[in-house]
């Protein structure tokens, strides 16, 4: 398998990457060579082998339902990079 | 061309815990605004989150309740998009194996029972709330809302016209009240509906092209929303054009749906199993325990109402639509058995006919489901009619007290008394000779108008049967 530019271009606009021409061709080479490493794993015959969810042996641990977090937004606040009404603020988002 | 339209649902339920899904934070709604986000809410770096019993429980509540199959072993997955009300940059949600798998609920519109399937439902955490306009240049962010456990219930697509799609948003919604894994408040965002439109040529087995309406926050919007949905894609369709799939959000104040096409492009999620968290395993006995508490559910219910109560199918259906309701018959039945269609009557003429012109719900009905119910016994023992009982109604509603106290205020004791009775039938005959000759040359109708003029008489207190029997006697 391999990519090409084009999906890469789709893959960054996803991450929110914005790649120049000279970038877009060094890491689609790039992420081609890594992908291309990663392919060998395809010899290897995984019919009866069930997909692995997490590499642990082990189920999750569940947690009673009870309240024990208090209330530290000003702390959070403090290092957001901006606030307002006890609100964090981003940039305008247009639905 | 003829069309048939398909509708599918998702709905999201809000899972009643008091903890958030992965945080320890409360869920609490309507609080100072970020003052619920907590480390693992905010997606700061370090955090881990710790899957609450309490959510997984109640998704397996749901999933016995709709006879569906529990996924025993589930799975976690982040489903990556950017948005600043997910600052993790992802929602942790389940994909290919969701906890509860395929199921099925029965609706019934007007005269028609059908069986919708549930697809899946996963258990997922939500996000928090932007805020638009508090100020010019930006968006603000409460995270309040943000990891409070949700249900999404995804449906086949099953219904084929917006009533049928009404009819089992609005099962599903006393369903998750029924089990109590949902308080159902609309209002507040707790039960949202997304809802598949598509239409096909009447026949056509192959499903056309479909739009996904967001934003819909009651049942009637979501009535409106999908009709005029099937209006707009018949328009495209027959001037020759093709629909094309998006998301598209519903406005209930301009009546319309637009699109919402900055969306479509990211719609490429990234599914991957969440590495933060385990595979969760359901034990056997787990789910024995659960099945074993799950409370009477609303068919279980109606079945029980037409089989002991001898309710019709309809009435039965009614009074089970809502736990609130549903609580209140029930409630009113105690001492009250063998009044029980009386009962029902009640509920579903006087009572809700009182509420719907008010505006309130049954939780607010000023006259509580015992005062009613004494009522009833009042009607039930012949001491009032079932006439006075309306007026006794009014007078309880207006807060004058409870059946027994207006009763006895107003002096409507009906009037049960051969005696008293006689002596109104006897007047009223002997001052109405034209009439009686009616009644003996055959004309039954007249007797209507007897009964009437005794029920003037005695201020609407005789017996109505006494004064029936009575008149008869007299008169013949």
């Amino acid at each position: 398998m391999s990519l090409s530019e084009q999906q890469v271009t789709q893959i960054a606009y996803l991450a929110r990457l914005s790649l120049s021409e000279a970038e877009l061709k060094d890491n689609t080479k790039d992420l081609n060579a890594i992908l291309g490493l990663a392919e060998q794993l395809g010899a290897i015959d995984t019919d009866d082998i069930e997909p692995m969810a997490h590499p642990l042996h082990m189920t999750q641990r569940l947690r009673t339902d009870e309240v024990t977090e208090i209330d530290q937004s000003e702390n959070f606040q403090s290092i957001a990079p901006s606030t307002g009404n006890k609100h964090y603020l981003v940039p305008t988002v247009i639905e | 061309m003829e069309w048939e339209t398909v509708i599918g649902l998702e709905i999201h339920a809000q899972l009643s815990t008091k903890s958030k899904i992965f945080s320890s934070a409360s869920t609490k709604f309507g609080q100072e605004p970020n003052s619920q986000a907590c480390a693992v809410d905010l997606g700061l770096p370090g955090v881990l989150p710790v899957l609450n019993v309490e959510a997984v429980n109640k998704a397996i509540k749901f999933g016995l309740a709709v006879n569906a199959h529990i996924n025993q072993r589930n799975i976690f997955d982040r489903k990556n998009y950017f948005y600043p009300d997910l600052p993790k940059g992802y929602q942790i949600s389940q994909m290919d194996l969701p906890i509860v798998g395929e199921g099925e609920i029965e609706i019934t519109v007007g005269e028609m029972t059908k069986v919708v399937g549930v697809t899946r439902a996963h258990l997922e955490e939500d996000a928090g709330k932007s805020v638009h306009d508090m100020f010019n240049d930006y968006t603000a962010v409460d995270l309040n809302r943000a990891g409070t456990p949700l249900l999404e219930i995804v449906s086949e697509p099953d219904m084929r016209n917006a009533k049928e799609a009404v009819a089992y948003a609005k099962k599903i919604h006393a369903l998750v009240q029924y089990i109590g894994i949902c308080d159902g408040n609309m209002q507040e965002g707790s039960f949202r509906c997304d809802a598949n439109v598509s239409i096909r040529p009447l026949g056509q087995e192959k499903l056309g092209t479909r739009a996904e309406l967001k934003n819909i926050n009651s049942f009637k919007f979501l009535e409106r929303a999908i009709n005029l949905e099937v209006e707009r894609q018949q328009d495209i369709l027959e001037e020759g054009g093709s629909v094309v799939q998006e998301t598209r959000l519903y406005d209930a104040v301009k009546h319309e749906t637009r699109s919402m096409r900055s969306k479509e492009e990211a719609n490429d999620y990234r599914y991957f199993p969440d590495p933060d968290l385990l595979p969760v395993e359901i034990s056997d006995e787990l789910l024995n325990t659960i099945r074993a508490d799950l409370p009477e559910l609303p068919v279980e219910k109606k079945a029980r109402f037409v089989a002991e109560l001898g309710l019709n199918e309809y009435d039965a259906d009614v009074l089970t639509s809502q736990k609130s309701l549903a609580d209140y018959f029930e409630t009113m039945l105690d001492g009250n058995e063998k009044n029980a269609k009386l009962c029902a009557n009640w509920v579903m003429g006087e009572l809700s006919a009182s509420l719907n012109k008010n505006q309130l719900e049954i939780e607010q009905s000023p006259v509580t489901a015992s005062h009613l119910a004494q009522l009833i016994t009042r009607i039930g023992d012949d001491t009032i009619s079932g006439k006075i009982a309306k007026d006794v109604f009014k007078a309880m509603w207006e807060g004058e007290g409870s059946a027994d106290e207006i009763i006895a205020a107003k002096g409507l004791k009906q009037m049960t008394d051969t005696g008293a009775i006689e002596a109104i039938v006897d007047e009223i005959i002997a001052n109405n000779a034209p009439q009686v000759e009616q009644f003996k040359s055959g004309n039954e109708k007249i007797l209507g108008f007897f009964v009437g003029q005794a029920m003037k008489a005695s201020q609407g207190k005789a017996n109505p049967k006494l004064l029936n029997e009575l008149l008869r006697k007299k008169l013949s």
